[in-house]
């Protein structure tokens, strides 16, 4: 199951991250890695954009780039 | 010493300014004897306060601060004495990460890795401190001297967050002092520090611990250095195992001759080896950062004390949930934009009238004392209509700049960015470039500069393009004054509001249209940070609009003052006698008092026909003919080319000049006489979309990467623009 998939108000933990070197490193310098726990706070009208929250940070991605994120719902 | 500011005749100033100020001239001597200032880095992640931090070390107002990425985009620098000191702070853009993803983001890197400095001074969101630590335990392995602040510990405190300064001091092994630069505590404390760590001779190392496995390897390469004696720099072998272990380039490109690297290749090799069977990953930049994850996550247990969920974490949401509502998101947003406008307009419209008639009262009161014809109209027509033409709109900028400035400080930005980011993904832009384009309404200078918070050459590149249209501060005056003339109060607002909203949407379409046709490629990824919300110090908005309304009252002074010069010069220049010989008998002649006047009015427009500006938009009026303007509106377009306001003091010039007996008028009633709708609307039309000024040109080309962009652009803007002025002329026409 990947991050897109997530409900508004659901939490899990992240197993993976995909995709380019750089946006690893992207997410990761937000503190979104393996092992970070996610929640899904909220999307946008046309589900192309959400908002999810690692630790304290809030933090807006497309949905393409959440297909990249492996996770385990909590 | 590369200290702008920091030379003798600014220390003579701020001492001067400093009445209680210990410090005298001579103990400021030994900087002229070499004693360098202590220069100070200062990084950290964005929206952490590291702007607002420097106003509070300095005492100056002097940085913008703005809660979205990408405020500082060049680095800039600040300096001040301090207990009879220089410090040179520079303020670098706020970095997530020292691997630099955006060009911004690279200036940081760039700077930290190459330049020569003192000390860094890592700044920290309290707030949000396991993130924060990312960039600190990265900045922590570059082995410079280092103080960590915790910044907005106020803050932290409110929400229940409590950090154990002394404990994470002693894990980094780095000193750590708690401030907040926005009430001023513990500013004294983070000043002496850095004085104390800047002088000490020993520079602190690192105590961070990693992993098992990493140590373990760390230790076998540290102990052959021993054995070796080997000694880099200021180094200890640590250090330099952990910087050969994560691949450190600076490092291997200076030791690369060394004879010893002969025998550590294959310890290195070895160890890596180790690590990519542990890690599963043959990437040591991975299991780098991976590492520092866990490290940040266990500090933060450690040192951080939280009683609950953080009250700002909460009430932000709370307002999310209304700002950027499925629905009325987008709604609430251009509610926001539509009163910005409407303000600007209702608001500075109210000392107009009165600042209008100051300025023509003393235009006439001057121009009574001045017995000289020529210099009278120097000063009356030339300088004091240009002027007063520009400074009249005063009031309208300095309400855009402050709606501009609170949509930057509140976090609201980047919320926006969100909102829109579907929308602008089917224009072809990026959801970030929504924040250049809302400062270009303000100015396009630092609205191109803004562009490089994108990362994909393409993204950046279209934005630059369609920048242009979202009209800048200094072309309001236009706008204003053009539908102050042609529309009643009432509606004017609206069409203010409507001008930029076309503005925009045109920007839309041409930025789907270069997508498709020139800028074709990948999507850059959509990730950004959605920072808290904050409420900007009254004091933060005060010195945004001082420094804007300053910057525009010294443009006026002197760049629109030499333009009105040069066009009054222009538009009076070359005399002919000749005409004016015969006009003047013919004046004298005249039957009535009426006819006198007609036949001095003809004179006059028949001496600024053959004056050099009447040359110059005789000249080019054929271009501009299709589109209904004449060779006046064409000169003040031309003229527009140097800075937009000018338009405005060109076009004041122009016309008082014409009518030089009747200069009871404003210009806004003499337009009216002049020009018909059909014009006025293509006019406008015009300057929402031809080229920017020329300071924004000059960056334009900066930013794009060549003067072969500049040259599109021209082309772009200047086609663009005629064909939708010659349109809509043609529509008002037939209406």
């Amino acid at each position: 199951m990947n991050l897109s998939q997530l409900k508004k108000g659901q939490k899990a933990i992240v197993k993976s991250v995909n995709g380019t070197k750089e946006m690893k490193q992207r997410l990761l310098s937000f503190g979104l890695t393996k092992g970070s726990e996610v929640e899904l706070v909220d999307c946008s009208l046309t589900k192309s954009n959400i908002k999810i929250m690692v630790d304290t940070t809030l933090l807006a991605l497309r949905r393409e780039e959440a297909q990249n994120i492996e996770i385990e719902v909590i | 010493m590369n200290c702008n500011s920091c030379n003798d005749e600014n220390i003579g100033k701020r001492k001067r300014r400093r009445g209680k100020n210990h410090c005298t001239f001579e103990n400021l001597e030994p900087i002229s004897n070499g004693l360098k200032p202590i220069k100070i880095a200062l990084a950290g992640q964005p929206n952490v306060g590291k702007s607002m931090l420097i106003n509070a070390l300095s005492g100056k107002n002097e940085v913008k601060v703005g809660n979205f990425s990408g405020v500082t985009v060049e680095k800039l620098e600040v300096c001040f004495e301090h207990h009879c000191h220089l410090l040179d702070l520079i303020d670098l853009p706020g970095t997530y990460s020292i691997e630099g993803f955006t060009e911004e983001e690279k200036v940081a890197k760039e700077f930290l890795l190459n330049e020569d400095y003192d000390l860094i001074l890592n700044v920290v969101d309290s707030t949000n401190l396991q993130r924060n630590l990312l960039l600190t335990l990265e900045l922590l392995e570059l082995n410079k001297k280092m103080v960590v602040a915790l910044n907005m510990s106020d803050e932290a405190q409110k929400d229940g967050i409590n950090i154990d300064d002394k404990l994470l001091s002693k894990l980094l092994g780095v000193e750590v002092v708690k401030v907040s630069a926005k009430s001023k505590q513990g500013i004294e404390e983070l000043l002496d520090m850095l004085h104390k760590i800047a002088d000490s001779k020993n520079r602190a190392s690192s105590k961070i611990t990693y992993s098992e496995p990493i140590e373990e390897e760390l230790i076998k390469i540290e102990e052959f250095l021993n054995e070796r004696n080997f000694k880099y720099k200021d180094l200890t072998n640590r250090e330099v195992a952990i910087a050969l272990l994560f691949e450190d380039e600076k490092l291997y490109k200076n030791l690369h001759e060394n004879p010893i690297m002969i025998e550590l290749y294959p310890l290195i090799v070895e160890a890596r080896e180790h690590l990519y069977t542990h890690y599963d990953t043959k990437d040591i930049k991975e299991i780098k950062q991976a590492e520092h994850t866990a490290i940040a996550r266990g500090l933060t247990k450690e040192v951080l004390k939280t009683k609950s969920k953080p009250k700002s974490l909460t009430l932000t949401q709370k307002i999310d949930s209304i700002l950027m509502h499925k629905y009325f998101g987008i709604p609430i947003f251009l509610f926001f934009m539509w009163a910005l406008f409407q303000l600007t307009f209702e608001f500075g419209a109210m000392p107009m009238e009165y600042i209008d008639r100051a300025i023509s009262a003393f235009g006439d009161f001057v121009g009574s004392y001045i017995q000289n014809d020529n210099l009278r109209s120097l000063i009356v027509d030339g300088i004091i209509s240009g002027v007063g033409a520009v400074l009249l709109f005063l009031p309208n900028i300095i309400i855009l700049y402050l709606g501009i400035a609170l949509l930057e400080t509140t976090g609201y930005m980047s919320r926006v960015a969100f909102i829109l980011d579907g929308f602008f993904h089917k224009f072809g832009l990026h959801g970030k470039s929504f924040i250049p384009l809302v400062t270009g309404f303000g100015c396009t200078v630092p609205a191109y500069m803004a562009t490089r918070t994108l990362k994909s050459k393409k993204d950046r590149l279209i934005t630059l393009f369609i920048l242009g249209f979202m009209s800048c501060g200094a072309r309001l005056p236009i706008y204003v004054l053009f539908t102050g003339a042609f529309f009643s109060e009432k509606i004017a607002g609206n069409i203010l509001f409507l001008i930029y909203i076309s503005g925009a949407l045109l920007g839309l379409i041409m930025a789907k249209l270069l997508r498709v046709f020139v800028f074709k490629g990948e999507d850059e990824p959509f990730v950004m940070e959605l920072p808290r919300y904050r409420l900007p110090s009254l004091k933060l908005l005060w010195h945004t609009i001082y420094s804007k309304t300053i910057g525009y009252l010294k443009k006026a002074g002197t760049f629109i003052l030499a333009a009105s010069m040069l066009i009054w010069f222009a538009s009076n220049y070359p005399k002919d006698s000749q005409l004016e010989k015969s006009y003047l008998k013919k004046i004298e002649m005249a039957k009535s008092k009426d006819e006198a006047l007609k036949l001095e009015r003809e004179l006059k427009a028949k001496e600024l026909e053959h004056s050099y500006l009447g040359i110059i938009g005789k000249a080019t009026e054929p271009f501009f003919k299709p589109i209904g303007f004449d060779w006046r509106l064409t000169v003040s377009l031309e003229a527009g080319l140097s800075a937009k306001e000018v338009v405005v003091s060109t076009l004041g010039v122009l016309y008082s000049v014409g009518e030089a007996d009747e200069n009871s008028d404003t210009l806004k009633e003499i337009l009216r006489k002049n020009i018909n709708l059909a014009t006025a609307l293509s006019f406008i039309v015009f300057v929402m979309i031809y080229l920017p000024c020329f300071a924004a040109s000059s960056v334009f080309v900066k930013e794009a990467g060549g003067f072969k962009y500049l040259v599109y652009l021209f082309i772009f803007t200047t086609i663009t623009a005629w064909s939708l002025s010659f349109i809509t002329y043609n529509i008002v026409k037939l209406w």
